[in-house]
């Protein structure tokens, strides 16, 4: 259990982090990320949801009856998400027809339930404030992770400004149509988490079965 | 009836839920260990899509849409935002139902799903399936045949990852992979895999 507040702050982004480590909320973070802009948007808008709904959840956590705490939460977050949806049509409409029903399935975000339920319902809310910002971070920086490479080697661009320039545009750089296609996301977080775990030994994660070594006679 | 088939199958295999939008994932990497308890889930979402798209279809259109207050006298009434709650509250409020009447009437199936029931309604794949009916504005009929479809699909999706894995644990992977890490690039294969259906036409 991290203790202080800016370990709290800091631990969920690369030591604890919701995707790599806890797979939690990884569905809207394969679907998103073919663009950074996107990323970005939905990055904030999970870290907003899931910030306020620890806070939120965990001023009530005393008067919440435990057999329909559950109830209780999701209409608490769906409140949120309501706000970030109502948001996002109204400022960002680009965006918010891009994003589809990924905004309403922030919802069924398990990052967001996943940290109403661990954290915030056992501490006081500026800490499950903290920690729930923290935990949004940690999965907006697995998202941007995801939408930098997908956008810059899948169109050659980032933030929708050309950085490689595409021989379809009479440059040099043959995008790679693959990255913009669903399936590379898997790919490119599969990839995370191995660099991840080359770097931190200590995720990685036993094996059912070892291969027996043989020793030479 | 030929259009009602042509949207079953494109909700099975060339738009699955599981891999082509990713949708339940959570579930979907962490309940894929074992051919046994992935089929036990799948059915349940399969239950559970078929009853909650159609009932929020209902919602939808009774209650929501814009006008849709006609009966009760308040035709210029648009509840539309409050789409989220009331789908979530919906599906929360069957999985509970659906809970009580499986313990009650049929406790085998009950015992078998157990667990899984109440995850379901934080599975991604459910509130979803129930977002594209409103997305695309299928009527009645085509969101029953949307629920069933989409639900087998995933159920599908979910069967065929647990046999991969069941065998994958057997080969020599390097560390960092190890678990999540080569279940990720597996789904992504499998989920290229299925972008080959994308260009049938029915």
């Amino acid at each position: 259990m991290p203790q202080t507040r800016r370990e709290m702050l800091i631990d969920p982004l690369v030591d604890n982090n919701p995707i790599t480590l806890q797979v939690l909320g990884i569905c809207s973070a394969l679907a998103v990320t073919s663009s950074l802009k996107v990323s970005l948007v939905m990055a904030i808008a999970v870290t907003f949801v899931t910030a306020f709904s620890s806070l939120f959840i965990s001023i009530l956590r005393n008067q919440i009856p435990g057999s329909i705490r559950i109830i209780v939460q999701m209409v608490i977050i769906a409140s949120l998400v309501i706000i970030v949806d109502q948001f996002l049509k109204a400022y960002a409409f680009e965006i918010s027809k891009t994003l589809s029903v990924f905004v309403g399935l922030i919802i069924t975000n398990c990052i967001v339930m996943g940290r109403a339920e661990a954290f915030a319902m056992k501490n006081p809310p500026v800490a499950s404030f903290i920690d729930g910002v923290g935990n949004g971070l940690g999965y907006g920086l697995i998202l941007l992770m995801v939408g930098f490479i997908r956008e810059l080697f899948g169109a050659g661009s980032l933030f929708g400004i050309t950085i490689l320039e595409t021989v379809n545009n009479g440059g040099w750089y043959i995008a790679n149509g693959m990255l913009l296609l669903p399936p590379s996301a898997f790919f490119v977080i599969g990839l995370i988490i191995w660099a991840f775990r080359t770097w931190k030994p200590g995720q990685v994660e036993e094996r059912e079965y070892k291969i027996q070594t043989v020793e030479a006679h | 009836m030929e259009q009602l088939l042509s949207l079953a199958v494109k909700a099975v295999f060339v738009e699955n839920l599981a891999l082509s939008f990713f949708l339940g994932m959570c579930t979907f990497i962490a309940v894929s260990k074992k051919i046994s308890t992935a089929i036990g889930l799948g059915i349940s979402v399969m239950v559970v899509q078929t009853i909650t798209v159609p009932a929020n279809n209902l919602i939808l259109t009774y209650l929501l849409a814009p006008g849709a207050l006609a009966w009760a006298g308040l035709s210029d009434v648009d509840l539309t935002f409050l789409g989220l709650i009331s789908y979530i509250g919906v599906i929360a409020a069957l999985v509970q139902i659906l809970e009580m009447v499986l313990d009650k009437y049929f406790p085998p199936l009950y015992n078998a799903l157990g667990v899984f029931l109440p995850l379901i309604t934080v599975n991604c794949a459910i509130l979803g399936g129930s977002l594209f009916m409103v997305e695309r504005g299928y009527d009645f009929t085509q969101s029953f045949t949307y629920g069933v479809s989409s639900g087998f699909g995933w159920a599908l999706a979910i069967t065929a990852m647990a046999g991969v894995r069941e065998k994958l644990k057997y080969s020599d992977i390097p560390d960092g992979l190890q678990g999540l890490g080569i279940t990720f690039i597996t789904a992504g294969l499998m989920a290229m895999a299925f972008m080959s259906f994308s260009g049938v036409k029915l």
